[in-house]
């Protein structure tokens, strides 16, 4: 018995890119009572430490039940679960579960209880100090961009779907759980508030590391989320387990590429991030720089407006030929010109760009740094590059593919 | 009134002054409609006791509304109220919550109609097989077995209804979170319970004070005394007056649990 849990152990403890395997399902079954058909069908996976991995597959593909055999909310019919290279397929379930961050879809906050009191569940039962907690409680909630002084003692239904959708993810972060398992988190969400918390849960990973696994139906959202994609098929077999890139230029076989759908390019772009790309530079001036040093910046270069800067570099207005005729020779140009828009920060996607970039002034999205000074811009010439440089790559690859197996097939068939 | 706030606030990103979101104390009303029935219920009493003092009363009359005579059944007939209700919540809350696991799934129906029958057969008639059988007596005992077998199902029904109405999601995310079977009955299932539960255990008493009235019929100590001997006795005035005060303490017991309910209701419902 030892001798196979080492074995395992060691089995389990790296990937075969060099990180550390963090979760390591291993011939998982589930046949729920009275069911036929296994739900889950002698699935073997490995997720490696500090990713999310994404569980995403057609309703009833058994992503679910999947990822909840991982905290045994499910137990499995057969098969093993490892955790950090120890199998924990039959240690105390509410034990394990303490150790395992928990986001379902309808967050199921406890409504009796404050915020506080819901955020320091597992804390509480850890047995941590006083002090301890409300310290934790405090930090998470700045973490999530709440308020602790407001939102501490309000009761759940007080608060928004979204608000109440960060709570839900502060509570299963709260005993710092190394994983973290995630059912359709954002599936309740209006799209526009269920971006922005996508965006922050995004940053929010880049502190946290946490290992996480991501189930959802939507194939946008796992390309966005996702370090990597499981597309499962019926009774949660594997069809392809890959980063979203490789599964965007190669998929494995008529299935995924179905599942994908249309337009691959356009979803290559929210795989791309503004910092992965080269900024173009605009015209700027300072804000306090007088009407003809603008108009001699505006006219030594080619593009039709200027960007003011404040101190901060912080960019406050659009000044263009126009507006510095209209309002007059010399003087300061406080208030002279239009508000910039459009502004985004280097960990948006190139798919947010372009949508701002669309509707903006002079077609162009302004990027700031997170104290929202300038840094450059994007427009429309750096997605257009960007694209087809992806695309030489994924032909590149293919190429190289094509020579090995055979199998690939032309890669500009999906965006026709 | 704090309900709307409340309300307004939930379709926009974020409360604005958490003093006007200060949690709706559930159900809190006004203070004059706090007052209104013990005024009323006052106003009754006083009348009756106006009534008895005016009328020139025969020995009969004078031995049954005696203020003491009439304190004494009062207290009776709180006792069998109580005692009553004690025992149905013993019976009925364990009952329901066991009937609510899920390995109960199987025994839940059959269970069920055993209770059924208890509140199907009429008190009174279940009232006289006791004292035709004999089996408890006369008196406060077989009443009050009356009484539980009577009462036991509503509460038992809002027991498992109000278990049942706890969103799946919240003891899943409870379960998920690693509280054990036992910490999500007790600190999220039954504090989640408590308003329908409570809803029960008012219907439950009740019923049990108007019904302990039967108890008179065989030989329990209580209101229903006054109701038996005025008939009886050929004593209408006797039965008016007894038939008002059980009315009277029905009502005062209806308020006081509906107080209950109010104060027992978790905050954040």
């Amino acid at each position: 018995m030892t001798d196979t849990k080492d074995a395992a152990a060691t089995d389990s403890g790296a990937a075969p890119d060099g990180g550390t395997i963090a979760i390591r399902l291993e011939d998982l079954a589930k046949r729920f009572p009275g069911e036929k058909e296994l739900a889950v069908k002698d699935l073997t996976m490995e997720i490696p430490q500090g990713e999310i991995v994404i569980l995403v597959g057609p309703s009833g593909c058994g992503k679910t039940t999947t990822m909840k055999m991982i905290n045994r909310i499910i137990e499995p019919s057969s098969g093993r679960i490892f955790l950090d290279g120890e199998d924990v397929t039959k240690v105390n379930p509410d034990q394990l579960r303490r150790r395992i961050g928990y986001v379902i879809q309808q967050i199921g906050l406890f409504p009796h209880v404050t915020i506080a009191d819901n955020i320091a569940t597992v804390p509480k039962m850890l047995g941590w100090k006083k002090e301890r907690i409300t310290e934790r409680v405090d930090e998470l909630l700045e973490m999530v961009g709440m308020d602790p002084g407001k939102y501490r003692d309000r009761y759940p239904k007080e608060l928004s779907g979204g608000q109440r959708q960060r709570v839900g993810v502060a509570r299963a972060m709260s005993a710092d759980p190394d994983v973290m398992l995630m059912d359709e988190p954002f599936g309740a969400i209006d799209p526009i508030t269920r971006d922005r918390l996508q965006n922050e849960f995004l940053r929010l990973q880049e502190q946290i590391k946490k290992t996480i696994v991501f189930v959802t139906h939507d194939i946008d959202e796992a390309i966005k989320m996702g370090d990597r994609i499981a597309i499962l098929r019926e009774q949660s077999q594997i069809a392809q387990f890959d980063t979203p890139e490789r599964i965007l230029v190669n998929p494995a076989d008529d299935f995924v590429a179905d599942f994908i759908g249309r337009g691959a390019s356009l979803k290559r772009l929210s795989l791309s991030r503004v910092r992965d790309v080269e900024l173009h530079q605009w015209p700027t001036a300072d804000e306090g720089s007088s009407h003809d040093e603008v108009r001699r910046t505006l006219e030594g270069s080619d593009k039709s407006a200027v960007l003011l800067l404040d101190d901060q570099r912080r960019p406050v207005r659009w000044v263009n030929a126009e507006h510095l005729s209209r309002s007059g020779g010399g003087g300061e140009l406080s208030g002279v010109g239009l508000p910039p828009e459009a502004m985004v920060q280097p960990n948006a996607t190139l798919s947010d760009t372009l949508n701002e970039m669309i509707t903006a002034r002079y077609s162009t999205a302004i990027v700031v740094d997170s104290d929202n000074a300038y840094q450059g811009i994007v427009d429309i010439d750096t997605i257009n590059e960007t694209v087809r440089s992806m695309r030489r790559a994924e032909l590149g690859r293919l190429r190289d593919a094509d020579g090995g197996s055979g199998e690939a097939e032309d890669p500009e068939d999906e965006d026709r | 009134m704090s309900t709307t706030a409340v309300q307004e606030q939930e379709g926009g990103p974020a409360p604005v002054d958490p003093q006007s979101a200060k949690p709706a104390r559930a159900g809190r009303r006004s203070l004059a409609s706090y007052l209104a029935m013990p005024v009323v219920l006052a106003i009754v009493l006083l009348l009756v006791w106006w009534a008895v003092s005016r009328r020139e009363l025969d020995s009969a009359e004078q031995e049954r509304l005696s203020f003491s005579y009439i304190v004494g059944l009062t207290q009776d007939h709180i006792v069998l109220t109580v005692v009553s209700t004690v025992f149905v919540l013993l019976i009925a809350i364990p009952m329901g919550i066991l009937l609510t696991r899920s390995f109960a799934r199987p025994i839940t129906p059959p269970a069920i109609a055993v209770f059924n029958i208890g509140q199907a057969v009429p008190t009174i008639g279940l009232l006289a097989i006791f004292a035709i059988v004999g089996t408890f007596g006369l008196g406060f005992k077989p009443t009050v077995i009356g009484l539980v077998a009577y009462t036991t199902l509503p509460v038992l029904r809002n027991t498992m209804v109000g278990l049942a109405q706890v969103d799946a999601s919240v003891i899943e995310s409870a379960r998920g979170m690693g509280m054990t079977k036992f910490a999500v009955l007790t600190r999220i299932e039954l504090p989640l319970a408590v308003p329908v539960i409570m809803a029960g255990l008012r219907t439950a008493l009740t019923i049990n004070v108007g019904t302990a009235t039967l108890g008179a019929f065989i030989g329990a100590d209580c209101l229903g005394r006054l109701i038996v001997s005025g008939f009886s006795g050929n004593r209408p005035f006797i039965t008016t007056v007894g038939a008002i005060l059980v009315a009277v303490l029905a009502l005062l017991v209806d308020y006081l649990a509906g107080i209950a309910e109010d104060v027992l209701r978790p905050r954040g419902l």
